[in-house]
């Protein structure tokens, strides 16, 4: 990958909502970076402000939020010539003429809300184009057709007519999909784009999103919490937890050789289908309220392999390889050597194994 | 073996939308639970789970079909101590930890709603006691019992759920999609939580998901449902090393693996209903082996197995 191929870049983000209980701080001092054709995939808990940080990239923050600090610099072409913008300066109106849409698009979690109910599928979907390409209804809605065939939908031409509710949920998911890939956009954001779906239709829009993705070299951004759907489309991996990036890294890197205790914690979690354990395992405690600002390591209180600096200090970013960071004081060269837990460790064996044959 | 505590025998639950149009939501659906174990239903959205168990504890009045619960049939009319026995030994967890609790009711109100409308417990105090030993058992502290619904995070709401569930010291507990709005690290406390009580009180559990891989957890048997349908059941090892209908393979396949070298090239098995010309209602029950059973007509069978 190379720099010049560097599309979305996100330093140092801090955010924080205004509510009436006080300062909720959000994101604390996010970075992350998007090259062309990559697909990058956060994943963390509800609440651990993955979805925040996208919407600050969208332009799309609530009301009641403060940007405290911090850049999102994204790169475009225009006419030709390459444009580097920082999106936080921007004011929503020209974001929403210039960036939304034509250039970065998103795939929200339900397509029953993220449809207009009162407005054709076709509608919904030339509207966009016509607003940013300015071409003619009658071009646009023959770019329709072929988008909802390659989205996968069958006979386009009748459906094109159809409203929301005359659909089922995996078909509404794939107009959304079509109204977001309307204007041929750079990024493409999927914000939980399969959590209300039923798991034989999630396969197949992963894999359709996966075709897209091949097809027009678009990058894409997952926002998830299903660790099996990271695993299936991603390439590069970060791991939030309570407004930090904890630990980052290919995606090998991440499922093979996990170094932040918190990604222990997750990958152990996932239901495994070929043990038969009697118990699951279970990271204790629940996820902070970031109301209250504790120092050091937001990670520590449900850590059993927190050290007494973690109470104190929160750890910095140690580089493990040239891709893959984790920020946890056990990586410092003073740290005692705390190996991932035994059954993670075996699990990993097993899946090594697994992908050999 | 022992008489078993839930016996549903061809089940019907019809919805008349209007004189042309009736919804079958399920049609014809036969499983039975034993006391103490778990009991795991599968199938997509739409495809009757959470109308069965809305049946089964009478929240619908069921169409065709006979329910037996521990002895007692609970699909008709009920006399007013059949009903007494179904309402304390059969209680349910919703969904949504939020939506099911009242925002205006203490916890100790919530949880002992049950124990206060059948009047079980004769003094303040034994109320008292029977809510903070629930609590604790569900890994919530007795202080707790003052606090409303919208103090807790979402895990801990659901453990109020389960509490409330409990507190009735019922022979089987109705699950419906009870850990699916929670997050993925609390998903695995709640199911453990779940299991624990399991082993301590004995209960049984139906359990409802759309997520095949927690059901391996917790289930001791499985049944398969698709469109009112119980497609195939059988116990875990049986269904997930040996399935035999096409929509359990395609479940079974759709299941992500947390596994990056092997789920990349991996392509999910599809199953639709018309492009594989199957009639539920044409099938028959097929026991392939043990307590093993598959809804098909003599062809499909022999076609399906021929295949494993």
């Amino acid at each position: 990958m190379q720099k010049d191929n560097l599309i979305l870049s996100i330093r140092n983000l801090d955010i924080s909502f205004q509510t009436n209980a006080g300062a909720v701080h959000a994101i604390r001092g996010v970075d992350l970076d998007l090259h062309r054709g990559e697909t990058v995939a956060i994943v963390g808990e509800s609440g651990s402000g993955k979805s925040v940080s996208m919407k600050a990239v969208m332009g799309i923050l609530d009301k009641n939020s403060v940007v405290n600090h911090g850049e999102i610099l994204f790169t475009y072409q225009e006419n030709g010539i390459s444009k580097t913008v920082d999106i936080l300066k921007m004011d929503r109106k020209t974001i929403r003429h210039t960036i939304n849409g034509r250039h970065i698009a998103m795939v929200f979690q339900d397509p029953m809300t993220s449809l207009d109910p009162t407005m054709s599928v076709g509608k919904q979907i030339i509207e966009g184009m016509m607003l940013h390409e300015h071409i003619g209804r009658r071009e646009a809605l023959e770019r329709a057709v072929s988008l909802l065939d390659m989205v996968g939908i069958p006979e386009p031409e009748k459906r094109i007519k159809n409203y929301p509710h005359q659909l089922s949920g995996g078909m509404r998911q794939r107009v959304v999909i079509a109204i977001a890939l309307a204007c041929d956009p750079d990024v493409l954001i999927c914000d939980e784009p399969t959590t209300a779906l039923d798991v034989t239709i999630q396969a197949k829009i992963l894999e359709l999103i996966k075709k897209i993705q091949a097809d027009m070299g678009i990058s894409v951004i997952y926002i998830t919490h299903d660790l099996g759907v990271v695993a299936k489309v991603a390439d590069y991996v970060n791991v939030m937890y309570a407004g930090n990036i904890v630990e980052k890294g290919m995606i090998d890197e991440i499922f093979y050789d996990p170094r932040h205790p918190y990604t222990w914690g997750l990958l152990s979690a996932m239901p495994d289908l070929d043990t038969n354990d009697e118990r699951l395992y279970a990271i204790p405690g629940s996820p902070p309220n970031l109301m209250h600002e504790r120092p050091g390591d937001a990670f520590a209180p449900r850590n059993i392999y927190a050290l007494n600096i973690d109470d104190r200090l929160m750890p910095p970013m140690f580089r493990v390889t040239d891709t893959h960071y984790a920020a946890t004081w056990l990586l410092h060269e003073n740290a005692p050597k705390v190996e991932m837990p035994p059954e993670l460790k075996e699990r990993i064996l097993r899946m090594k194994k697994e992908a050999e044959r | 073996m022992s008489e078993p505590l839930l016996k549903v025998e061809g089940l019907k639950q019809y919805f008349r939308i209007n004189s042309h149009f009736t919804v079958k939501a399920v049609d014809g659906v036969n499983f039975t639970i034993n006391p103490g174990e778990t009991y795991g239903l599968v199938g997509e959205s739409g495809s009757g789970k959470s109308t069965i168990g809305r049946s089964v504890i009478r929240l619908y009045e069921p169409t065709k079909g006979k329910i037996t619960f521990d002895g007692r049939d609970i699909s008709g009319k009920m006399n007013r101590e059949t009903e007494k026995h179904l309402r304390t030994g059969m209680q349910m967890i919703f969904q949504d930890p939020m939506a099911c609790l009242n925002p205006r009711k203490k916890v100790s109100d919530i949880i002992a709603q049950g124990l206060d409308i059948h009047h079980i417990c004769a003094t303040q105090k034994e109320r008292n006691d029977r809510i903070s030993e629930i609590l604790e058992q569900v890994g919530l502290a007795p202080e707790h019992a003052s606090r409303y619904p919208h103090q807790f995070s979402g895990g801990q709401r659901q453990r109020v759920g389960i509490a409330r569930a409990l507190i009735m010291r019922p022979r089987l507990i109705i699950a419906d999609e009870c850990i699916s709005a929670l997050d993925v690290s609390i998903q695995a406390q709640v199911v453990n939580l779940m299991k624990d009580i399991q082993q301590k009180t004995g209960c049984a559990y139906l359990f409802i998901a759309h997520d095949l891989s927690m059901v391996k957890y917790i289930s001791d048997r499985i049944g398969v449902l698709h469109l009112g349908h119980l497609v195939e059941t059988g116990t875990k090892d049986e269904i997930f090393t040996n399935p035999i209908h096409p929509y359990t393979k395609s479940l079974l396949s759709a299941i992500p693996h947390p596994n990056p070298e092997v789920e990349k090239s991996r392509k999910a098995m599809s199953y639709d209903y018309r492009a594989f010309g199957v009639d539920y209602n044409k099938g028959t029950e097929h026991l392939v082996n043990g307590t093993h059973f598959v809804l098909a007509t003599d062809s499909e069978y022999t076609d399906w197995t021929k295949n494993t």
